[in-house]
Formats: structure tokens, sequence, C-alpha cells
């Protein structure tokens, strides 16, 4: 990520509820324009954390910014600047989608109010249903306008805490394409899920969190450090004299064969490929193709957390 | 100002939706307006029939001197009624505010509407009004029904004058608004402390049963209200207003309400 003005930034902001420690001294920083993924179990802290980052809960200790403002002392400008998705869309369901948005573009002191509401009815692909009461919608419908109750504002910041949770493939795939569309515009994402892969697509980096930050980094970064890369090379016919001879080359970390599968743990692929190739020839190997193995991102979590 | 409207019109909206509590602000008032009229106008006979005959002490006490005694035998009646209209601002707005916070959690729209920039006292203020004003006009309309009725049916006579009384109209135009702010408040309060809509509305009832002590107590003869009471009474309305407005601000804990809402 490029350097930025940090939209969020926590110094040992913690919260404590009776005798139960939710959120231990998180040190933190999001940048301006970055989509920051939040990952973390049941009951880690994160919907606590989004709470405290959005002034709606205040911290035990420690201190953060946001957009420039400082929690604890500075909470309306904060509300007034952040959009925040909650857990549930929590609409009022006897009530039009449009006076739904109506009424939160008030509260916002947004002042082309009908001219917001229309556009994120439209832009959300809901006007045409805009007089119809929103507890007839779908539950993909419902998020959709709490999305778009988040933006009516035009916030810098936006916080969404599971923003696809129990919606179907392709209205997930909807919020996902909006998303990365507002990203286009610079706004920063705080995005606390349990979608792994929606945070692997999404994220310029995510933060795995369970009480405290286990670790903070690019998706590939967490890999690359907790698996190494793999590539696969797909052979013909293969012996355990093919695997030594690679492992006997001082930048494979290990190399072993699985199914005919000759399966490569190293460093920088782009750049030994081409050697491991050649020496796979000269043993007179048939390679059929070659293809990087990627751990998904639950591998990772699951790691990360199991050691935590 | 905006924001409180804001709260105003969605506590409107969503509430004059449900039909039972329509009827409720418009059912009681209007009974209580029509009831004493039709007592009105069937004693009307009787009234003039019993012109001289001897009343319980009670009844003098209360009636103006030149009041027939079937007069003050109907005005004694009508004016337990009137009472009445001291009660509906008290208790059409429980049903309302009793459910304005606690229905938010439920709904779980207290969290984003939190959110948003709005004071707790703006919010405060927009449940208040959104139950104070629907009550308090449905009390004024009612009594406005009842006033012309009786002004109709009486002729305007020494009756009518009784009836439209100042104290009367202090207790109805003074008094039963500031009973609506209690009323209100002591239900905003219950209903940002529990977790079930009709748990508050069952302890927010309990309001009422201050001002059934006066209306039993004057059906009972402990004590007849005169100008003096209804005025002590708006007296003591004002400083319990102001401490309970001021009670329910300091108890709507944000924090509290959201962290121990599950």
């Amino acid at each position: 990520m490029p350097e930025a003005y940090p939209m969020i930034k926590t110094d040992n902001l913690s919260k404590k509820f009776n005798t139960t420690l939710a959120v231990d001294n998180l040190n933190l920083e999001v940048s301006e324009g970055e989509v920051f993924g939040f990952l973390g179990p049941n009951g880690a802290g994160k919907t606590t954390t989004v709470r405290m980052l959005t002034s709606l809960i205040g911290p035990t200790s420690g201190s953060a910014i946001v957009n420039g403002y400082r929690i604890g002392q500075q909470d309306t400008e904060i509300r007034r600047s952040v959009g925040i998705l909650t857990e549930t869309p929590g609409m009022y369901d006897n009530l039009s989608a449009e006076f739904n948005l109506e009424i939160y573009a008030n509260l916002y002191e947004v002042k082309d109010a009908r001219g917001q509401v229309e556009k994120y009815l439209r832009m959300l692909g809901l006007w045409d249903r805009r007089q119809d009461e929103a507890g007839t919608f779908s539950k993909g419908m419902k998020q959709k306008l709490a999305i778009a109750r988040a933006l009516l504002h035009e916030p810098r910041i936006l916080f969404l805490d599971e923003p696809t949770a129990g919606l179907d493939p392709e209205a997930s795939h909807l919020v996902h394409d909006f998303i990365s569309e507002l990203r286009k515009e610079g706004r920063t994402f705080f995005l606390c899920t349990h979608n792994l892969d929606e945070a692997d697509r999404l994220c310029d980096r995510i933060g795995v969190f369970k009480t405290h930050l286990l670790v903070v980094d690019t998706p590939a970064n967490l890999r690359n450090q907790l698996f190494g890369r793999k590539v696969v090379f797909h052979l013909v016919d293969s012996n355990e004299t093919m695997a030594a001879s690679v492992r006997a080359l001082p930048f494979v970390r290990e190399a072993k064969i699985v199914d005919n599968k000759l399966l490569v743990n190293l460093d920088e692929p782009e750049t030994h490929n081409p050697e491991i190739i050649r020496t796979l020839v000269g043993l007179g190997a048939n390679i059929q193709f070659v293809g990087e193995l990627r751990h998904s991102l639950e591998d990772v979590y699951l790691q990360l957390v199991k050691n935590a | 100002m905006n924001k409180i409207k804001t709260i105003i019109r969605k506590e409107w909206a969503e509430v004059f939706k449900k039909r039972m509590v329509l009827f409720t602000v418009i059912f009681m008032p209007l009974f209580l307006s029509v009831l004493p009229l039709i007592i009105l106008y069937s004693m009307g006979g009787s009234a003039a029939g019993s012109a001289n005959a001897e009343l319980p002490a009670q009844f003098k006490q209360i009636c103006k001197e030149s009041m027939t005694a079937g007069q003050c035998m109907q005005y004694y009646i009508v004016s337990e009624f009137l009472i009445m209209f001291m009660l509906i601002p008290l208790f059409i707005p429980v049903n309302i505010a009793a459910y304005s916070i606690v229905g938010e959690k439920t709904t779980r729209s207290l969290e984003p509407l939190l959110a948003t920039p709005i004071t707790t006292g703006e919010l405060l203020a927009g449940k208040n009004l959104a139950s104070v004003i629907p009550a308090i006009l449905a009390t004024w309309a009612g009594f406005g029904i009842f006033a012309v009725g009786s002004l109709i049916i009486t002729g305007g006579g020494a009756l009518a004058s009784a009836l439209l009384d100042p104290m009367w109209l202090i207790a109805i135009f003074i008094a039963g608004p500031l009973m609506a702010v209690l009323s209100v408040n002591f239900s905003i309060m219950v209903s940002s402390r529990v977790n079930d809509p009709r748990v508050a509305e069952q302890l927010s009832a309990v309001v009422i049963l201050p001002l059934l002590a006066v209306f039993f107590g004057q059906i009972a003869g402990l004590f007849i209200l005169n100008s003096t009471l209804v005025l002590f009474i708006c007296l003591a309305l004002v400083f319990i207003d102001i401490l309970m407005v001021y009670l329910a601000v300091r108890l709507f804990q944000r924090e509290t309400i959201l962290t121990r809402w599950k």
C-alpha cells in the first residue's frame, strides 16, 4: 500500500466487560483507501472493536483516532464521518425502503436527502421497490438497503460487519462488486468477515484477531510466511531420484513425490522454476504442466487461530 | 430540531400503522367525551324534577350556589368523568412510549440509529414528543367534543359554566400535558432498561396508579378537587417532569443498552 494518512489508528485500545477482556491492547493502522479485513472466530471481539471505532461504546483504556477524530472526545464527529453496516440490517420493516433511507439521510444531516436516497436506491437496484415495506424484502435486498443506509452521507470510512452473512452467492457477488466499485472512489473499508474467500478477494491486508491482534499482513504474505510457496510439477512418470535431485538444489526447501506429482517448496518460484525444469528434463522426466499450489486463506486462518 | 422531527415522523409512521394503537388513541377520548354527554342528556328530566331535593354534603361542596340540586347531582357525576380527561394523557402515550426503545432493540434497529450523530437528548425528545403530542391532541379533541355537547344539552346555564370552569380547563390543558410528559418519560426509562416489550408495557402502566388514587379518592369523598389543589398538582408535576426528563436521559446508557441486549 502506498504511504497514506492513517484513517484508523489505535493505540493499546482495550475493552473489558466486568471481568471479561473483549479487546486487549489493539494496535492497528489502516490507511486511506485500504480495504482492511478483520478476521476472527465468534466472540473474538470484532464487533466490540467496530463499536469502539464507531463511537458506539467507549474503550476501557487506550485510544483511537478515526478519520482524524479521537474516540471518546469527538464521538459526534466520528459518527458523522463513518458509515456502519451492522451485523443485522435493523431496518424498520413496516416502513417503505425509501422512507427508511430518508430517516437516516436526515439524521446524518445530508443536504440533498432525497437525491442521495434516489442515488443509492438506483445504484443498488432497489429503486423500483422503493415504496415497498422493507419487511417484504429478501435478506439480500435488506442487506443492500442497509449498505445504502451506510453510504447516504458519503462517509470516507465504512465499517462492514459481516456484509454477506446469510446471502446467496448471487447477492454476495453483488455486494462484492459494489465494495470494489466504492473502493475505486478511495474510501477506506474495515471489513469484519467470516468469509475467508471474501477477505482474500477484497482485502489489501487482513488482521487475524482473537481478543488481541495475532497478525496483520497481506493475504499473500501470510500464506508465504506460514506455508511458504509450493510448486507442483505434474509428471508422466516419477521416481524418488527426481525428488532427491531437486531436493539437492540450494534454493529448494523441500521436495516430495505424491501421485506422480512433484511438490516443491521454495521461496522464489519465478526465478528458480526454470532450473528445476532443466534438472527434471535432464533426468528424463516428461513434464505435463506446472502450477503453483495455493494455500487457501482458510488454511492460514485456521493455523493462526489454532496456534493462538 | 430536524433530527427530532425526523424521529417523530418515524415513530408516527410506525406506530399508527398498528390499528390497535390508533384505536387506543382515538377510541378512549371519544368514549370518555360521549359517555358524560349521554349521562347529561339522560339526566335532563330527572334533574329538573329533583330541583329542590336535599343533597349530601360532599355534593354541595363542589357545586356552585346558583345550581339546583339536580344540576349539582349532574355536575358531580360528570365531574368524575372530567377527571378521566386528566387520565387519558397518562395512559394513551404509555402504549407508544413503552415500545419506543425496547421495540428498537427487538427489531435490531437501535444500533444503526445510535451510530448516527443524533444525541441522546434529541433521540429522547423525539420519542417523547411522538408519544405526548397524540395523547394531548386526542384529549383536547375529546374535551372539545364534550364541551360543545354539554353546552348544547344544558343550554349554557349554570351547569355548563361549572363544567367549563377554569379549574377544569387548567386540569385538562395544563395538568394533562404535564401528566403525559411524566407518563412518557417513565415509560421510556422502563423501555430502555428492559428487553421485552410486554414487560415494558406492564411496568409502564404502574404510572397510572397515582392518578387512579385521585380518581377514587374524589369518588370516595376523601378530598374534593378544587382550583388550589389542581394548581398544586400542576406545580408538583412540573418538578416531577423535570426530574423524570433528567433521569430518562441519565439512565439511557447507550453502551449498556447495546452490549446487554442479546
